[in-house]
């Protein structure tokens, strides 16, 4: 028996008809077809999966796609606004934050659930933040600096 | 003046064949730049294997009508920035703006042969033809031009894609408008030179990665964001230990599942189901048994099996006379030193997608040679070799894990038996069990010398380390180096790991040095350059030391500082660091690292520093945690939680790099070479804080602490 799930996503209202065991991970990149959302371990240890679900992240590799029932999901797709990056993104781009850009989008996420917490994160803080997120191309110091950055734009202090 | 529609049955090309013409049709309008191969012998057997694609010739430039600059290459982009830095070659060549250059990279149907990307070759090796092909483009642009405006040649010069009368700006026209509805080939008998450092606009300046708008968005697609109608996810039955026999498999419980659909050829059993996770349970639910072979070695006894299957001898560097060289010393050292099984683990796990469209199988993989998965895929399903088109897509991170591509086949394989598009995305449980590991090795090296701090001899013996980056550049008299390999030595797969060998390699030597050293009383900067007379060595270890401001003093208690010095790739690395021991803990901290770098002209310097960056966090993974634990072939690491790649917190918060400054050099490698020396580096350090000598890789907490503890 399928049920029917209703959430919001990237701002728009979003359903989708599930069995209850799928993960929010599979239920986006493949009945949703947003796939800038990764798969990288699929047991909660890499953070490429890595959404905002009101306003926290989530790593939807670990949740089923029941989780999001009436409640606001934000993927990597709906970070940018009228085609204007988000801070967050702008930063990853001015900072040459990435390389295989594989991880990118769950770094991303993670970061912006991270400034939405603490907007004026230390550098330890970020550590913290961030330290569950792998990246394999070693972008660690220049994510750091991204994140900083992005902090005091969303702050207007840029 | 000619008409240039007509251009195309004049060109100085041996006899057009069926195979060019349809080439010519894929590309489309413009003028397409046919580079005869045996102009570019440098490119060596990185394009003798030319198969897919008329043997005589390449298309690597095609100004479109738009004025959009495609570049084609074999190459892929697999987070290393060539996507950026070729570009930048061909801009500067071309004169052209950066950003009107589009990358066209890794379709098998598209793009020029390249037997793979690995080695850090692309810079090197495909670069001065990429140049030459663009020169040579600019130079049949104005040739264009001078016929359409009735200018001399001399009196024509070019910006960002417009050639103009240098004596009237007003009489000029852009490279778009030339090659409008036409479809040019041209090819010059005359070379025109290639510019000169001096010349240089966009070669040697820093740019920001080309692709990261793609990717910061999600827009980027990787070879399992392919969506296809109808497509369904594989998940493939595997054996639980390597060398297993599949006695039987009862797979029934598996279709039982709705919307399950069983591919079966042999042993070969896949589940496909339009949703993924469905796959990989049901492929879970099949009940099969194995013949499972007995385990030989495990992670702990694997260095003293090595070292007696290391059978075969091959003397790869060898001068003087090892006797001489031992009595001429005052000391001699003999070091045994040990490295294990490392995964590559790229964040991206082994992914295809595969469709037969009519008599074509269609891929989009990750793959670091696509023309190599092209080639084994025709060969696993018997089809011609025209008939497998790789296409173009973001690799998720290689470092020689994706040159090799079983996966690829897979799902070319499942597509052809289902007659459906299919999906295969590794497990990371199937991405640990499959890798390519790096090679567990052992290096015994003996070594002495003499009074005045000289070395006298080296001999080295380095069993399954292969002999990369293993060659003595210090000036010792008496030296050999022998690479001892030999059969069934390994319960699984090993590969090219980044630097292929190089770091066990360089954390033996550079670790031997740092020993002999110390027991002769020397700083190790000072030893390094009273052993060698090369410059090439020398350079970077003064602007190491200089950036890093070494000297004889002591740092703070529980604090200490080490360096290395490597080769690979071409490229001269010194790398100083300093580390902060936990003497309680075994833990050591990496506060800061330096490097320098000999890599002669350097096409984007920001590009070539966040490569030093990726080597150094990459390589602190191996030099601290990372170590494949397995029992003969059951492999025991499944996911990240047992396998510790480098995270934040283990990054050196402060990472300088030095790229020496010599334009009129040739390119050297820069993907692989500052990875090699980490180990090194911070084990030298290690001793310096606190007088205990790491001599196996990694150098876990619990190592150092035990370490420590035996004094």
């Amino acid at each position: 028996m399928k049920k029917t799930i209703k959430f919001t996503l990237n701002d728009r209202p979003a359903e989708v008809q599930v069995d209850g065991n799928e993960s929010l991970l599979w239920v986006i990149r493949t009945h949703l077809d947003l796939t800038g959302t990764k798969y990288g371990c699929g047991i909660g240890l890499c953070g490429a999966c890595v959404v905002i679900v009101d306003n926290s992240p989530v790593r939807s590799c670990m949740v089923n796609a029941g989780f999001v029932e009436n409640k606001q999901v934000l993927t990597v797709e709906g970070l940018a606004k009228n085609g204007t990056l988000h801070p967050v993104q702008q930063a990853f781009v001015d900072h040459d934050a990435l390389q295989c850009g594989f991880c990118t989008p769950g770094m991303i996420m993670n970061a912006y659930g991270l400034l939405l917490e603490n907007p004026e994160p230390t550098r330890e803080e970020i550590i913290n933040g961030m330290e569950e997120n792998l990246c394999r191309c070693g972008a660690h110091n220049r994510i750091i600096d991204a994140i900083q950055d992005a902090g005091k734009v969303m702050k207007g202090e840029l | 003046m000619k008409d240039h529609s007509e251009i195309v049955n004049e060109v100085t090309l041996p006899p057009a064949d069926i195979n060019r013409r349809d080439f010519l049709k894929r590309l489309g309008a413009g003028v397409t730049i046919a580079v005869a191969l045996s102009d570019f012998k440098s490119l060596g057997a990185t394009m003798v294997q030319q198969r897919s694609l008329p043997t005589d010739w390449n298309a690597f430039v095609r100004v479109a009508e738009d004025g959009t600059v495609f570049c084609y290459t074999g190459k892929i982009e697999m987070g290393q920035g060539v996507i950026t830095s070729l570009a930048q070659m061909l801009a500067e060549e071309l004169d052209v703006e950066l950003n009107s250059v589009q990358m066209v990279m890794g379709d098998t149907v598209l793009c020029p042969y390249d037997a793979g990307t690995w080695g850090s070759l692309t810079t090197r090796f495909f670069g001065p033809p990429l140049r030459a092909a663009a020169a040579e483009a600019r130079s049949i642009l104005i040739e264009m031009a001078s016929e359409r405006l009735e200018i001399p040649v001399r009196q024509l010069k070019v910006e960002d894609g417009i050639v103009y009368d240098a004596r009237d700006r007003n009489k000029k026209v852009s490279y778009a408008e030339l090659t409008q509805g036409k479809q040019i080939v041209r090819s010059l008998t005359e070379k025109p030179p290639l510019k000169k450092p001096s010349e240089f606009k966009v070669i040697g300046t820093s740019v920001l990665r080309s692709d990261s708008r793609q990717k910061v968005t999600g827009e980027a697609k990787y070879a399992g964001d392919i969506r296809l109608p109808g497509m369904m996810y594989a998940a493939i039955l595997r054996p639980p230990v390597h060398g297993a026999k599949m006695l039987s498999a009862d797979t029934a419980p598996a279709e039982a599942i709705e919307g399950v659909e069983l591919v079966r050829d042999g042993d070969f059993i896949a589940v496909l189901h339009s949703f993924p996770e469905t796959a990989m349970t049901a492929v879970k639910l099949i009940k099969a048994e194995w013949d499972i072979p007995e385990a030989r070695f495990d992670d702990k006894t694997i260095f003293d099996h090595l070292v007696k299957a290391g059978t075969d001898r091959r003397i790869t560097q060898e001068q003087g006379d090892k006797e001489r060289g031992r009595e001429a010393a005052k000391e001699i050292i003999e070091t045994e030193f040990q490295d294990c099984y490392v995964a590559h683990a790229p964040i991206e796990t082994h992914t295809a997608t595969a469709v037969m469209e009519g008599d074509t199988m269609v891929i989009w993989g990750s793959t670091q040679t696509p023309f190599g998965s092209q080639g084994q895929v025709a060969r696993a399903l018997n089809m011609d070799l025209e008939k497998v088109h790789v296409k173009e897509v973001f690799i998720g991170g290689g470092f020689g894990g994706k040159a090799t591509t079983p996966q690829i086949i897979e799902a070319a394989r499942i597509a052809k038996l289902s007659g459906k598009p299919v999906q295969l995305i590794w497990s990371r449980d199937e991405e640990f069990f499959y890798d390519t590991f790096h090679s567990a090795a052992v290096i015994k090296v003996t070594s002495g010398y003499d009074d005045n701090g000289k070395i006298t001899m080296y001999d080295s013996d380095i069993y399954f380390a292969g002999g990369r980056a293993a060659e003595i550049f210090y000036d010792i008299p008496h030296h050999r180096v022998s690479v001892l390999s030999g059969r069934d030595a390994h319960a699984f797969a090993t590969g090219p790991w980044r630097a292929p060998g190089a770091h066990t390699n360089v954390f033996a030597r550079e670790c031997q040095i740092d020993i002999m050293a110390h027991k002769a009383g020397i700083d190790p900067y000072e030893f390094r350059l009273r052993n060698t007379s090369n410059h090439r060595v020398i350079r970077p270890i003064k602007a190491a030391a200089e950036k890093f401001g070494w000297t004889g003093a002591a740092l703070p208690v529980g604090r200490g500082k080490g360096m290395a010095v490597g080769y690979d790739s071409g490229t001269y690395v010194a790398m100083m660091g300093e580390v902060e021991v936990d003497e309680k803990t075994g833990r050591v901290r990496v506060l800061r690292v330096v490097t320098a770098q000999d890599m002669g002209l350097v096409i984007n310097p920001q590009g070539a520093i966040i490569q030093v960056e990726g080597c150094i966090n990459m390589g602190i993974g191996y030099t601290f945690s990372e170590e494949m634990l397995f029992n003969g072939g059951n492999i025991l690491v499944k996911n990240f939680d047992t396998y510790e790649i480098t995270k934040f917190s283990m990054t050196p918060p402060k990472l300088e790099t030095v790229l020496l400054d010599l334009p009129d050099e040739p390119s050297q490698g820069g993907g692989e070479p500052a990875i090699i020396t980490v180990g090194a580096v911070v084990a030298n350090a290690i001793f310096d804080a606190c007088g205990v000598r790491m001599l196996r890789l990694p150098m876990t907490p619990q190592r150092v602490l035990e370490a420590i503890q035996k004094g």
